[in-house]
């Protein structure tokens, strides 16, 4: 029946994508919704000339089937947030990029403070943008006080802005305050693709290199028309699963070090260093730049690298076992993972939080398993799905998924298919759209592109797992002690320049 | 005057810094780590002394006093404590109650400085730092009472005379109870493992560090100073209420002292490399355990 339905990085054409008036479009994404879909993007972009158009892609995880639908919109249009909390934050973010405003949004801010893509309009009527400037949500009393942490923190980390409201060591709301790593890919991207769109994709979220480049390829591979072979679909599952390797050992180390339980602390930041060396073996680049190019990969696998590959994996496997196993094996160390920073499992669905913080509060959610792509079609990897949503979920699930990558990549490299390593891509093709959806280790990554008349880019939109999950970081600090933020904030562990593109 | 009496406090001021090299080694041999130089601490003195001190614009002299301040009151400590037999240099019947509000003047000034600053952060460490030590000093003076009792005097020097070994075996169960509150209390009053990480950079969950953030040059060379004499003068009461040992040779007792004063920040480094911290809100409860121990140690000498 639907038309307009269609699977993980298929395109279609742009005259196909449905359109509806905006009160059927409204009505059927909270159908959809209310019968168990996803929102994965809703995005507003120009159509023809002097048109805008509000797209929105709906996942139905259970099916592995995602829909796009469209909408024509002015200057105003009735909010959907207030009947949807994951519209929160795209709303938000159409109104500061197009100057439209979501009649009826509860909390419209903007979330990146940069000016509007529509030259010389700004929905707020700023005369300066700066960062993070106006109104916080306030709670009021005589013994309500605020704290304010960020943009500057300690430590080396990105920029963010943080605002409590606390009484006592009790936080009662939390509002994040982002925008500090704008650089305007999106925008960038546009009338691409060209030399430097693969950079911008490697570079958007450094520590996702390979989950963002994979979607890019992949939504190129697709509109240009190209098979990669199978050892290419293998060879970039290796890179993918060690790049979640690395950061899910990395922050096993960050959340023992944030209780003050160092040893797992130091071993684990040795080990993340094992696995960085390993994509260093694949590519040359610890963080697995160039390694992905459209239509294959730049290097390929020899036995002797792969038998090197085998034995570094073994090595690091027993590491991480005795690491982690004393960090779950402590007391100390579960008593403040437990019931900290817990998101439920309703709530989680609510916000549609994505990647481990979702199945960490008991959602099954997993693009590698509910729209497969690449090696994932063919070797399926298996969904961990934790219980509570607290810190301790998070941290267990991530253990979880360190256990079956590294099963993967063993069994992946025990029989390595053949095939060339890369295919010619042909140009793009025009008047399409698509939809391209990869797991990075935080989560769903979502692309989504369309074509003008030429083959090239006439808008591109990059949904980072970062964008659904901040919102879920300050819901887990509701009713939580202030001195808890920093682990609840590394369980999560989200990306401040894959939010501010 | 005797120049024995200058030694307790020769020792304090020369090896303070040593004992925080020691428990930052033992940390770094968990970690798998080789760790910093065991004089680390006073590299860092040395340099921070050569620095000049950057002051905001919306403090006061406060602000300057603190560290100052803090660093005269733990040197006077320093001179109320015996070491190694010998009696300290100052000594009179009540020196206890000198010694615990000596500190607690220098935490008072600490606290000042940091609210001084208005920062919310230092506020909160201000606000936790005061919650914690009032509970504290309920299983210190609770402790004390129990040695004041037990050798019937009312002076550190006193205490810890040549006839402590007799009075610490005829009353063991209470000397051990006493020792591991003051163990609690030793932990707690200096910032460490489990009660506060001394090496996290996240300021929200910081106790002690938060409140001298923005300290620098010679004022926090004062400070880091003054917190590893802390760590010293209570220290030295642990380590002689735990383990009496009196040869009769002023030299064997000194070795032996300093001995166990080395032991204990291995001590300290193997609490912190094998526990994780304590949620904040746990905190008061071990210390309401302490002072529970002490109780204890209270009524079984009270029999």
């Amino acid at each position: 029946m639907n038309l307009h339905s269609f699977k993980n990085s298929q395109s279609c054409a742009l005259s196909e994508v449905p359109f509806m008036i905006m009160e059927d479009f409204r009505k059927d994404i909270l159908a959809s919704i209310q019968e168990g879909k996803r929102l994965v993007a809703l995005f507003a972009q120009p159509y023809a000339e002097k048109e805008m158009r509000l797209y929105a892609v709906l996942g139905n995880d259970k099916d592995g089937v995602l829909s796009l639908s469209s909408t024509k919109i002015e200057n105003v249009y009735p909010s959907l947030t207030s009947e949807c909390s994951q519209a929160h934050w795209f709303e938000r973010e159409i109104a500061e990029n197009w100057a439209i405003r979501p009649e009826n949004h509860p909390w419209l801010k903007p979330i990146r403070f940069i000016p509007s893509y529509q030259e010389g309009q700004d929905l707020w009527k700023r005369d300066s943008i700066l960062p993070c400037v106006g109104d916080y949500y306030q709670v009021q009393g005589e013994e309500i006080h605020e704290v304010a942490v960020g943009p500057v923190h300690a430590g080396v980390i990105e920029p963010g802005h943080f605002r409590f409201q606390c009484h006592g060591e009790w936080v009662y709301h939390l509002e994040i305050s982002l925008g500090y790593q704008h650089r305007g890919i999106e925008k960038e991207l546009k009338g691409g693709p060209n030399k430097r769109s693969l950079s911008y994709m490697e570079t958007l979220a450094g520590d996702t290199s390979i989950g963002h480049s994979h979607a890019y390829l992949q939504l190129i591979e697709s509109l240009g028309n190209c098979q990669v072979s199978p050892r290419v679909h293998a060879l970039r599952g290796i890179a993918l699963e060690l790049e979640r390797l690395a950061n899910h050992t990395g922050d096993m180390g960050a959340l023992a070090n944030d209780v003050g339980f160092l040893p797992t602390a130091n071993y684990c930041g040795r080990i993340r260093g094992d696995f960085l060396n390993m994509s260093a073996l694949l590519c040359g680049s610890r963080f697995g730049r160039s390694f992905l190019k459209p239509g294959g990969v730049a290097f390929d696998m020899d036995v002797a690298r792969i038998k090197d590959l085998q034995a570094r994996i073994e090595n690091a496997k027993k590491d991480v076992t005795v690491a982690v196993e004393l960090l779950f094996d402590t007391p100390s160390v579960l008593a403040r993972f437990e019931d900290t920073g817990t998101v439920s499992k309703e709530t989680a669905k609510a916000l549609g939080l994505v990647g481990v913080a979702a199945r960490a509060s008991g959602l099954s959610l997993d693009v590698r398993k509910d729209y497969p792509f690449g090696i994932f079609a063919s070797s399926p990897i298996p969904v961990v799905v934790g219980k509570k949503g607290d810190v301790f979920a998070r941290a267990y699930t991530r253990w979880l998924e360190i256990q079956n990558s590294i099963a993967f990549i063993q069994n992946i490299l025990s029989s390595l298919p053949e095939g060339k390593i890369k295919s010619p891509v042909s140009s793009l093709a025009p008047n399409r759209m698509i939809v391209s959806l990869t797991e990075g280790w935080r989560g769903e990554i979502c692309h989504v592109a369309s074509t003008d008349e030429n083959g090239k880019f006439s808008w591109y939109k990059v949904c980072d797992p970062s964008f659904h999950n901040w919102i879920g970081l300050s819901m887990s600090l509701r009713n939580q002690q202030i001195s808890d933020f920093p682990l609840c904030n590394k369980s999560f562990n989200l990306s401040y320049c894959g939010h501010d593109l | 005057m005797n120049a024995n009496l200058f030694i307790p406090t020769l020792f304090a001021v020369v090896f303070a810094p040593l004992i925080l090299g020691i428990i930052n080694r033992t940390k770094a041999f968990f970690g798998g780590r080789h760790g910093q130089p065991f004089l680390q601490l006073y590299y860092d003195l040395f340099k921070l002394l050569r620095k000049g001190a950057t002051y905001s614009k919306t403090t006061t002299y406060i602000f300057r006093l603190g560290p100052m301040v803090g660093l005269v009151c733990v040197l006077l400590a320093t001179t109320l404590v015996p070491f190694g037999g010998i009696r300290s240099f100052l000594c009179f019947p009540g020196d206890i109650l000198l010694f615990a509000y000596i500190l607690g003047l220098m935490r008072f000034f600490t606290v000042l400085a940091a609210l001084d600053t208005g920062s919310s952060f230092e506020g909160m460490g201000a606000a936790r730092e005061v919650h914690f030590s009032a509970l504290a000093e309920v299983a210190f003076f609770l402790g004390l009472i129990v040695l004041a009792k037990a050798t019937s005097s009312a002076s550190f020097s006193d205490m810890y005379s040549s006839s402590f070994p007799y009075i610490w075996i005829a009353n063991s169960t209470q000397m051990l109870l006493v020792g591991v509150a003051f163990f609690l209390v030793l932990l707690t009053e200096n910032a460490r493992i489990p009660v506060d990480d001394p090496n996290t950079h996240l300021e929200l969950t910081m106790i002690h560090e938060v409140m001298v953030l923005d300290h620098s040059g010679p004022d926090f060379a004062f400070i880091l100073y003054g917190s590893a004499l802390k760590l010293w003068v209570l220290g030295t009461i642990f380590t002689q209420t735990i383990f009496p040992f009196r040869s009769g040779s002023i030299y064997l007792d000194l070795l032996f002292s300093f001995l166990a004063m080395i032991v204990l920040g291995v001590i300290v480094g193997i609490v912190e490399s094998t526990m994780a911290r304590l949620r904040l809100l746990r905190v008061p409860q071990l210390l309401v355990a302490a002072a529970a121990l002490s109780t204890v140690a209270l009524v079984l000498s009270m029999r």
